[in-house]
Parts: C-alpha cells; sequence; structure tokens
C-alpha cells in the first residue's frame, strides 16, 4: 500500500499487528494508516503485556494497548477476515495432484468438505465424477475441486471483484460482496461453481457468525460458493479437508515454489515436479487456457475395477443426448 | 389498463415471494443458472434497437415514409430498453447488493460494459424521443381544447418556450441529427456488449465470434416485428388510417423481409459451421438442438419465426395489414424463444459431466413464480408504451405535416 511505503517507520509495526490477527480494520482507505500511526504514539507507554494467538498458531505477547476488536464489515470496507482472505499467504504458490489411479469412489473427500463448510448434500465444492472418454478406453473415476486457475474466467468475469485470485494461487469468493449475478458460473469451464439457492443449511445457528472468507462460512443465500482449497486450513500449515479425509492416497497437496507435495493419506512428502514427470501429470483441458493449480495423474495402473452401474452414468456424457 | 395493472401487481407478488425464499422458486440450478430471466434480458434489449433502426438508419437515410412511424419506434425503444435493466435485476441473487455494481465495479466484466452502454443508451433514447417531441408540445398545449389546466401548463413546461421560429426548427433538427448519429454506435454497442456476456465464455454455443452481429441483426427482427404490432393498433385504436397507410405495413413488411433473411444468414453460419464438423462438445449441445431435447423449439423458431414469414411476407397480399400483424407476432414470439434457445441449451451441455445432482439440476424446466417475473416486464412495457401514447402524439405531427408539405410541392 501507498501510504506504508511512505512511512517505512510504522510500515514493520502494522504488519506485525496484521500477522497477530487483531488489528481491526484492515481498510483499503488511507485512514488506516492514519489510525495507525496514532496508535503508534500512544503505544510508547508501558502498559500491561497480553498473550494472543496468532491465525498461525503462535503465541505472542504484546502490550495491552494494542488490542483491538474486530470490526464487522462497515460498508465498502473489509473486515480483518476479509482482508486476510484476499491477501493470501505470501512466497506460497498453492499446488494440488490427484492420483487417478488411486480413487475407488471413496466420497470421503466429499463429505469432508460438505462437513467443513456447511453444504446441502447436492451442493459439491469438489465431485467425484464417473468418467469415460471414448467407447474403448476404460472409465475412471475423476474427484474434481475448483481447479484454482492462473487465468480464471470466474475472475475475469466477476463484475464486483467478490471472487478474486490471490498470491498464493488461490481463487476465493467473498460472498458478502457477491451479488449473485452468476456470471462467474456461465464462464467457469469446469463447472466449479455452486450458488445457494435457497437459504443455506445452517442459515438460522450461524446468523451472528463472523464471515469467514477462507471457509466461506456462513454461507448466504444469492451468493457463490465453491472450493477454497481449505484456504483456512492451509493457513495453520494443515492439508485441506478432503486431502486428509482421503483414505486411498489420491491427494497430494503442497507448494509448487518449494516444489513439494505431501500425500494427505500417507503423510508421504516427494517433489511435485518429479511427481507429474514420473507419472504424466495433466490438467484438464489446457487447451482452455486458464492454467489449472490442480494436476490429475492418469488413472494409469488402476487395481480396483469400475463399479458396473456407475458405468453407465459415465457413458452417457459420451453420447449424444 | 386497469386489467394490465392488476397483472402487473401480482407478477410483482410473484417477484417478492422470490425475494423472500431466493433463487430456489425458480427452475435454476447449478448447472443452469442462467435460465428464462436472462433470455428475457437479451430479448428486451435486441428489442430496444429498434429505436435506431427505423429513426436513426432509415432517418439517416433519407427514407422520408418512415417519418411517421419515428415517434412509435422510439417509444418502444425507450420502454423496452428501460425496462431491461429491471429484468436483470430480476435475475440477480442478491439484487439489495446492486450498488455494489458501482462502488467495486470492475471494468474487465462485460457485466459492468453492459450496465453502463444500457445506461447510456436510455438517456440517449429519451432525448431522441424528447428533442423532436418539442414542437408537439407546443401543438398539444395550443391546440387542444379540452384540456386539464396542469396538463397544459406541463405542455408548455416541456416545450421549453417553443415558438415555431426559424432559429429553433434550426437548432431542433441540428439536435436530432446529431443524436441520430450517435445513437447507432450506441445501439450496437448495447447489444454486442450483451452477446459478450455469452461470447466472452468458453462454453459450446456460445463461444463464437460472430455473436456481435448475430445479436444485431436478430434484435432487428424482433424490433420490427414489435413496431408492425403497435402500428397496427395505433392505427385501429387511434384512427391513424391516413397517417399509417396501407404503403407503411408495404414498407415495413419488405423491411422485416430483409432483416430477417440478413437474420437467417447468421443463423445458417452460426448452426452449419459447428454441425458440420461436430466437434465433441458441440456435437452433444448440437444434437439436442436438431433432434434431440431443444428439437421442437428450435425448428419452431427457425421455421414458424423466421423462414415461413419470410416466405409468406415476399407476397404482396401477406403486407397487408392484418396477415402482416399476424406474421408479426409470430415472429415477435419466435424471437422470444429464441433467445431462450440461445441461452439455455448451452447451459445444460458443459464441458464435464453433471453427476451427483438432482435431476432438475440437469434439464431446466421454468416454474410458474419464474414466468410471472418474466412476464411482469412486458405488462410493464405495454403499459409505459400506452400511457406515453396517450399523452404525446404517437405520430410526429410537425415533422409529418412538413413531409406532407414536401412531397405535395
Ligand atoms: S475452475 Fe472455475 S471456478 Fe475455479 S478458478 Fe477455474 S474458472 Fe474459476
Ligand atoms: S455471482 Fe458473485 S462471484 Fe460470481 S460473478 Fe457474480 S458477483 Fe462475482
Amino acid at each position: 500500500m501507498v501510504e506504508n511505503e511512505e512511512q517505512p517507520k510504522k510500515r514493520t509495526r502494522r504488519e506485525f499487528l496484521q500477522q497477530l490477527g487483531i488489528v481491526g480494520i484492515g481498510s483499503a482507505l488511507g485512514g488506516s494508516a492514519i489510525l495507525a500511526a496514532l496508535n503508534y504514539d500512544k503505544s510508547k507507554t508501558d502498559g500491561q503485556r497480553v498473550r494472543v494467538l496468532t491465525a498461525q498458531n503462535e503465541l505472542h505477547e504484546i502490550n495491552k494497548d494494542d488490542l483491538h476488536k474486530v470490526l464487522p464489515s462497515k460498508h465498502g470496507k473489509l473486515t480483518y477476515l476479509q482482508q486476510q482472505g484476499r491477501d493470501g499467504l505470501e512466497g506460497k504458490r498453492f499446488v494440488m495432484v490427484i492420483d487417478l489411479s488411486k480413487c475407488q469412489n471413496a466420497r470421503k473427500c466429499m463429505a469432508a468438505c460438505q462437513n467443513a463448510h456447511h453444504l446441502r448434500p447436492e451442493q459439491h465444492h469438489i465431485n467425484v465424477l464417473k468418467m469415460e472418454e471414448t467407447e474403448n478406453t476404460p472409465p475412471y473415476y475423476m474427484p474434481k475441486p475448483c481447479q484454482h486457475c492462473d487465468n480464471p474466467p470466474c475472475v475475469a468475469v466477476c463484475p464486483v471483484d467478490a471472487t478474486f485470485k490471490r498470491q498464493d494461487g488461490i481463487v476465493l469468493i467473498d460472498n458478502e460482496r457477491c451479488i449473485g449475478c452468476r456470471f462467474c458460473i456461465a464462464a467457469c469451464p469446469y463447472s466449479a461453481r455452486i450458488f445457494n439457492w435457497a437459504e443455506p443449511l445452517n442459515a438460522q445457528v450461524e446468523k451472528d457468525v463472523e464471515y469467514n472468507v477462507e471457509l466461506n462460512v456462513p454461507q448466504k443465500k444469492g451468493t457463490i460458493s465453491k472450493c477454497l482449497f481449505s484456504a483456512d486450513q492451509v493457513r495453520l500449515g494443515k492439508l485441506p479437508y478432503c486431502v486428509s479425509a482421503c483414505p486411498n492416497g489420491v491427494y497430494y497437496f503442497g507448494d509448487e515454489n518449494e516444489d513439494t507435495v505431501t500425500n494427505g493419506t500417507t503423510k508421504e512428502t516427494v517433489r511435485f515436479k518429479k511427481l507429474l514427470e514420473d507419472n504424466g501429470g495433466y490438467t484438464l483441458m489446457p487447451e482452455l487456457g486458464t492454467k489449472p493449480r490442480v494436476y490429475y495423474l492418469p488413472p494409469k495402473g488402476k487395481t480396483v475395477p469400475f463399479n458396473e452401474q456407475d458405468r453407465e452414468e459415465a457413458s452417457e456424457h459420451l453420447h449424444h443426448s | 389498463m386497469a386489467f394490465l395493472t392488476l397483472s402487473l401487481f401480482v407478477c410483482l407478488g410473484a417477484y417478492v415471494y422470490q425475494l423472500n425464499k431466493g433463487l430456489v422458486v425458480t427452475g435454476l440450478g447449478d448447472y443452469v443458472s442462467w435460465g428464462m430471466y436472462i433470455s428475457n434480458f437479451v430479448f428486451f434489449v435486441a428489442t430496444s434497437l429498434i429505436g435506431m433502426l427505423i429513426s436513426a438508419v432509415l432517418g439517416l437515410s433519407g427514407q422520408k415514409w418512415a417519418t411517421p412511424l419515428a415517434r412509435m419506434a422510439e417509444i418502444i425503444a425507450l420502454a423496452f430498453a428501460a425496462v431491461a435493466g429491471l429484468v436483470i435485476v430480476s435475475d440477480m441473487g442478491r439484487p439489495d447488493r446492486l450498488l455494489n455494481v458501482f462502488i467495486h465495479g470492475r471494468i474487465q466484466s462485460p457485466i459492468v460494459w453492459d450496465i453502463t452502454v444500457v445506461t447510456v443508451y436510455v438517456l440517449i433514447s429519451t432525448l431522441f424521443l424528447y428533442i423532436p417531441l418539442i414542437p408537439d408540445l407546443k401543438i398539444c398545449h395550443d391546440k387542444i381544447e379540452k384540456l386539464h389546466p396542469i396538463a397544459r401548463k406541463a405542455y408548455k413546461l416541456l416545450s421549453l418556450n417553443y415558438t415555431g421560429s426559424h432559429e429553433q426548427d434550426l437548432i431542433i433538427k441540428k439536435l436530432t441529427r446529431a443524436i441520430a448519429i450517435f445513437i447507432i454506435p450506441v445501439a450496437f454497442a448495447i447489444h454486442t456488449v450483451t452477446s459478450w456476456l455469452f461470447a466472452n465464455t468458453s462454453r459450446v454455443g456460445w463461444d463464437s465470434t460472430i455473436f456481435g452481429p448475430y445479436f444485431i441483426t436478430g434484435a432487428f427482427v424482433s424490433g420490427t416485428s414489435a413496431i408492425v404490432i403497435a402500428m397496427y393498433f395505433f392505427r385501429t385504436n387511434y384512427k391513424l388510417q391516413e397517417y399509417i397507410t396501407l404503403e407503411h405495413f408495404d414498407k415495413i413488411g419488405k423491411l422485416l423481409v430483409l432483416v430477417s433473411l440478413v437474420y437467417l444468414y447468421f443463423n445458417l453460419n452460426e448452426y452449419m459451421v459447428p454441425g458440420y464438423k461436430m466437434k465433441k462438445f458441440d456435437a452433444r449441445h448440437i444434437n439436442a438442438l436438431f433432434t434431440g431435447a431443444h428439437a421442437f423449439l428450435f425448428w419452431s423458431v427457425q421455421l414458424g419465426g423466421l423462414i415461413i414469414p419470410i416466405t409468406l411476407l415476399i407476397f404482396n397480399k401477406m403486407r397487408k395489414p392484418l396477415p402482416l400483424l399476424i406474421i408479426a407476432c409470430c415472429v415477435f414470439v419466435g424471437g422470444w424463444f429464441k433467445r431462450y434457445i440461445i441461452v439455455v441449451p448451452t447451459m445444460e451441455h458443459p464441458y464435464l459431466p453433471i453427476q451427483n445432482v438432482p435431476l432438475n439440476f440437469k434439464v431446466y424446466s421454468p416454474t410458474l413464480v419464474e414466468i410471472l417475473i418474466t412476464i411482469a416486464p412486458m405488462i410493464l412495457v405495454l403499459l409505459i408504451v400506452s400511457t406515453l401514447a396517450k399523452i404525446i402524439p404517437i405520430v410526429p405531427i410537425q415533422e409529418t405535416i412538413e413531409e406532407l408539405e414536401e412531397s405535395h410541392d
């Protein structure tokens, strides 16, 4: 932010506070910088020290005077959670690798995801599809989350910046801003987006819960939802909900910058590029230029047979309606 | 009028219901997430282009016969364009956040372009209606005998001290001409941008480079049929046989043939090219249209809304008022369903299979509430047009007199 560059002294302190998760308004407007500057002078007096837990799960000690309550979203301003959700994690480039040869359609990923994001049974952030490419190629199961495209059409078309791309590669939604035009649904070639057509599942209970962009909870009627790469989990250094729920070792998740991905089942960490190289990794519909951050390993050497009942459903998409 | 108002209230009731419950009251789902409302929006924007075609294009190219139709075309254009804005709101999941578009608007979103150009078009259309109207307002003020004093005052106020001086006439002429020129690119812009809402996605059936002209020519077809309907009703109800003559019907009938032929040509391109290649994903879409689930609607629209009307209208007899009215109605209704055919089937054919969702997510069928909310804007347009027709001369008096004088000289 510009005002920070002009005041290098205050910058570190403000950043520090933001990390702690206790600065109230991460406002895009200059006002917050002034506020921070004022508080800076005030905090020079040694007051009582208190301990706070950061969003990264670390314990810090700070002056009690520096504690600020997180303010709810005001018109045009973002809450701390919203700002943090937009900023993303510095220095990271998250990727997912899905090994199709291991998927047995256990659907534990779908259940864990729906549970975490408070979705209805027909709402899928991740959907295990039954696929068949041609008559002569074998069918396979394909879990399909949002591809977190590096060139995301959904973000391009959104009229209000309610869906956005973060520096760590994750594409998120701010359902406090979404106007429900559903242009992003039309634009997403992977059918990754869902809409809250009715009151969400837990609308009543979650009335007063503060909105967390990184979890997209509480869900809101008339707004979009989709896979978030479990941004709330990865902030804590954990694996996404689906990844850790899979019993069959289908998912790897990690950081492209570090060139490592971790298998959610075996917790084994491997080289990302090497994994793709050794197994013929690919992305879905690369010809569209969306540049997905979700990679697939082909269903080669599958040991578990495809369920016969699913075959018909898989071939439906193949044959012309 | 009373009936219309009553129906409007019923439809508004449906909208309140939708506001309350959410869009779940429609037949939309996560896959077909745009349906009747968006089709309706496209149709409204399309029809509103007629003001530009009749008043600007014909006017500027010296087609004097069209002068008495200009006012009607402008009223239709204004009504449809203004109401189109409401139609799009009816589709929004969070209409309460409409202002976000202005607060957080992002220039790279075609929706923002659309809102901008539609607003500009509504403003210019208002001017386009109003400026040439000034002399007529003066005539209303002077010549109508039984008039409520307030109405007389209003006419006077709105005629802006027009006295009929040569100078004032010149200003009005120049202004009208300037607006006529300016409105052409804006009208092209509104419908081209509307087509880009679709063409700027990678979906089968929408991912087309000819969508702009395809939509524009389609707009002329719907608009021309709308003006035929308006001509017929105003002519009979307002006893305007002298001014809206058989010749007008004949000529507008020919215009309808011309624009329909051009549109047919674009249709041929739009369906024949992917239909020949039958690429994997296109094939599912094309098959659904040609022989599958949407075939009946598709062919009804192509035949009943385009091919048969063109064929019939070639005959002189068919360009008489009554037959022309009937044909125009078919074209108009066909035009609406054509938008539906453009919007809905594509959404039913995404690249990846639709699985693990209820059946109503796979196949779109509109609900009653949705139909009512779709009808509401049409009623509103009827109300606007008939109200405007009551308070302003539906045929431009001044200009028509001038035309008549010129042709007698
Ligand atoms: S998969 Fe769809 S929703 Fe996800 S980033 Fe790409 S375009 Fe957007
Ligand atoms: S539905 Fe919401 S997130 Fe999607 S494009 Fe519209 S405003 Fe953006």
